[in-house]
This record gives C-alpha cells, structure tokens and sequence, in this order.
C-alpha cells in the first residue's frame, strides 16, 4: 500500500494485536471505524483529534462468531450486517439497527462506534440493554468483559480506559420476542427523541427493557422489569400464554415511565419523552406478548 | 501525509493531505472530480455519496487515510459522457428523461444510490426504493419526478439485460418476462 503507514497522526493497524500496541503507545489516539461520528465533529471544527487510529483494516473486528452460546459481535460490524445477518438470533438489535440513518450510515456505522460514542441516544443501546448483552473491552493489559448497563457512566462517557478498545459484544440469542421502538420526526436520519427495547425471555421467566434517549445514560427500568416478570409468573402467564391484562400493560408503561430522568433539549421535552416512553413501553409488551402467544398457537398445531 | 487510491478505475495520488480531511474534501478539492457535491458534512444529505470498495457510503464520513488504497467510484465514474448519445448510463439518461433534475445539487448522491439498489434488486417495489433512497434529500422536486426516474431506468435496466442475454442466449426469456412484469407493476 502506497499511503503512509504509522504516520505520527494516523495510525493504520492491520491486525488487532497491532492496534492494542498503538492504543497503549498513543492513548491520545482517537478510535475511527465507520466515522458517522466522529466525522461529523471534525468537519464542523468542533473536535481535532491529536491523532486517528484508524480501525477499518484490523480484520478480526469485522467477525461474527458464537462463542459459549453467545453471538460474539465484532465491535467494526456494520449495522448493515447486523440487519442481515443477525436478524433471528438478535432480532431487537437487527430492529434498530434498521432504524439507523440512512442505507449510507448503516453501511458504516458499527456497534462499537455506537458504544464508544456513548451517546444516550445511541440506538444499539437499548435492545443490548434488554438482552444483557456484555461488552468486550480490550488492551495491551488484558481483556474485561463489562455488562452493558455497566458501560455508560453519563453522557458521551463510559468505562473505557485510555488504553482500552471495544474489541466485540456478547449477545445471548433470543429466546423470546424482541421488540424496538423509537420516536422521531421522520422514518431516516433520525436521532432518537426516546427509544424503547423489550426482550422477553421466557426460560429465564424474565423480562428485559433498554430506555434510550431519555436520561444521561442509556438505562434499564430495572423496577419495571421486576413488576412485570413477577406479575407474569404469579398468574401463570409465561405458560398458559394467556392475554395480559389491561391493567398490566399499563402500570409496566408507567413504570418505565418513571425509571426516565429525561431533559428538555431540541429534540423534545422531558415530558414529552416520559409520555412517550410508557407508549412505546405498552406497545412493545402488547407486539412482543403477541408473539409470544402466537408462538404456542404454532406449536400446538404442530404438535 | 500521501495518499494513493484507485478513482473510477484510475490510480491516483495525493500530497499534504491532513488525515483528518474527508473523503469528498480529496475527491473535489485535491482530485477535480466535482461530481460528489459537498452540502450538509454531516451524512444527512446523501449529496457525497460514492461507492467505496462498492458499498454506497457518505464520503464526507469518510477519513482521506481511510481511503487509501480502496476503490472509489463517484458518479463521474458510471458513464464517460462521450460518444453519440453521450454514453449515459441509464439511471442519468432516467433522470433527464423524467424531468428528476431541477437544481441538480443532490443528482449525483440520488444516482449512485440509485445505481446500487438498482445493482442489488431490479426491479424494486415503490417502498424498497423509498427505503433505499431515504439517505438522499432533495429540496426541489418533491421526489415524485425521482421515483419515477427510477422506475424509468429500472425498466430501462431490465430492457438492456434483457436484449444482452437475449443477443447472447435465448434460453433466459421466461425469467425476463417475470421481472419485465414485475417492473412493469411499478410504471
């Protein structure tokens, strides 16, 4: 290759044992896979990095593997792929990943820059959040593995180390309906004002949420998770498959709700994105209950 | 730093170029292609979309040291414009024909994007295009003139297969005549 490799300001590794060696030697260096961020900020002059580490030539980002009955992400993997390659094992992260930008960004766009971002906004966030996913963190030091809901630690910040990269997530595939949802002014190019992620995992007798865009960090409604799990198992429900009450349906929305710690901001206000959040909270149950019932229906024919 | 890329086929070089500087900034500013137009710098628009190693991207995203030694087809790259009918390809002779160019500033992103939809799928339904062309914005002509266009040289495209294979096989005809009939569907 012609270009200049190792440049003093960008930095060009091809393998990833490489780009820890530049990480650890440069951890002023900024990570840039698909730039539909960091870009951004550079074209308008409000960020000039000391020096780029360029990570669309490290091949082993780019992988999708299982490992322990996990799907193992590679953190350079486009949300392009994740639509078409993830679709059944992650169906929550292949929903929202359809809902990112535009076919351009999602051609670019990765799960790692979206978490490396760290925006609350960031739309991988919340199905991660629901399905428990884990992200992989990387250095020269070692590798950690870090819940997601351990990730954020506010707005555009998170547990990475100066020296660390995001190497991969660990996503379980579903064993239940998955469900996203996200509020915007257009179907493209939008920037969640709120966003919502479900997962029901009914071996688990669990349920998981993902609240994006309506506090610093993306968040869990932990409270409503419990309330619904607990509601679903005291009447039977996860087994007999049974409708959910109206009045389930409603206090879990109102719930979630109440796990948001929103701000006004231009893209909307705090009470309309707490309105908002228990819609897409009483919508995402009633589509992923559906599902879950028509799901039996299926197997009983079958069987 | 230098850079050497390969450009609509060609390989070409560039000098003093800062890494942080876009894709679209080389392509225009150091390279003379002006095809690529430069609006909103922020992947909203679509107006800098080029293929880069044949995959639609926005190249204001794209980092110049990134690009070095991949292949970037911009728009100027589809067809040379010489020769008779001035060799367009047919998505641009679509866009002419069906009055999809007003002021012409988003037309080069809306052509690429459309050329690749079209490379992948044919023959699309109306919201399969809409879908594809979602990341491109254009303020002049409301879109109907632009779905039309692509409806236009996706029949056009079929037409052109279709007369190909047919010149070099006559066995593919009944696979034509679906598409032709599925694209048929969309006029």
């Amino acid at each position: 290759m012609g270009m200049t490799l190792d440049a003093p300001d960008f930095h060009v590794p091809t393998s990833w044992e490489q780009a820890l060696a530049v990480k650890a030697a440069h951890p002023e260096a900024v990570p840039v896979a698909g730039g539909t961020d960091l870009m951004v900020e550079v074209n308008f002059d409000r960020r000039r990095p000391p020096a780029l580490l360029d990570l669309t030539r490290v091949p082993e980002l780019a992988a999708v593997d299982r490992v322990d009955g996990r799907v193992r992400l590679g953190a350079g993997v486009p949300y392009a792929r994740m639509i078409t390659e993830l679709g059944s094992e992650l169906p929550g992260l292949a929903m929202a990943a359809r809902t990112v930008g535009s076919p351009q960004i999602r051609n670019r766009g990765t799960a790692g820059g979206n978490l490396g971002s760290a925006s609350p906004a960031g739309d991988c966030h919340p199905p991660l959040l629901a399905a428990g996913a884990e992200v992989e963190l990387a250095s020269v030091r070692g590798v950690r593995r870090v819940p997601v809901a351990e990730f954020f630690t506010g707005p555009k910040r998170s547990v990475l180390e100066p020296d660390e990269l995001i190497a991969a997530v660990h996503v379980a595939p579903a064993t239940g309906p998955q469900q996203f949802a996200k509020i915007g002014p257009r179907n493209a190019m939008v920037i969640a004002v709120t966003a919502f992620a479900l997962a029901l995992h009914p071996e688990q007798r669990r349920v998981g949420t993902g609240i994006g865009s309506a506090a610093p960090t993306p968040r869990r409604a932990t409270d409503a998770e419990e309330f619904l799990s607990g509601e679903l198992a005291a009447a039977g429900l996860w087994s007999s498959r049974g409708p959910l009450p109206e009045s389930l349906v409603t206090e879990f929305g109102n719930r979630v709700r109440a796990a948001a710690s929103p701000i006004d901001d231009v893209r909307g206000s705090a009470d309309y994105r707490r309105h908002v959040l228990a819609v897409l909270a009483r919508r995402t149950l009633t589509w992923a209950w559906d599902a879950h019932r028509s799901t039996e229906q299926r197997t009983g024919r079958t069987a | 730093m230098h850079i050497e890329l390969t450009v609509n086929g060609s390989p070409r070089e560039a000098d003093d170029v800062w890494p942080g500087e876009s894709l679209l900034y080389v392509l225009r500013e150091r390279l003379g292609l002006p095809g690529a137009k430069n609006a909103c710098e922020q992947g909203e628009c679509g107006s800098c979309t080029v293929y880069l190693d044949g995959t639609p991207v926005c190249s204001c995203l794209v980092a110049a040291g990134q690009a070095g030694g991949r292949e970037v087809t911009t728009v100027e790259g589809l067809a040379d414009g010489s020769g008779e009918d001035r060799d367009l390809d047919p998505v641009q002779r679509a866009f002419v024909e069906n009055g999809a160019v007003q002021c012409g500033f988003c037309t080069p992103g809306l052509i690429v994007s459309t050329h690749d939809l079209l490379e992948r799928n044919p023959s699309p339904s109306d919201p399969e295009i809409r879908e594809a062309l979602a990341g491109n914005l254009c303020r002049c002509t409301g879109y109907e003139k632009i779905l039309d266009a692509v409806c236009s040289a996706s029949g056009a495209r079929m037409d052109t297969v279709r007369s190909a294979s047919g010149a070099r096989m006559g066995t593919v005809r009944s696979v034509d005549t679906d598409r032709t009939g599925a694209t048929g569907d969309l006029r």
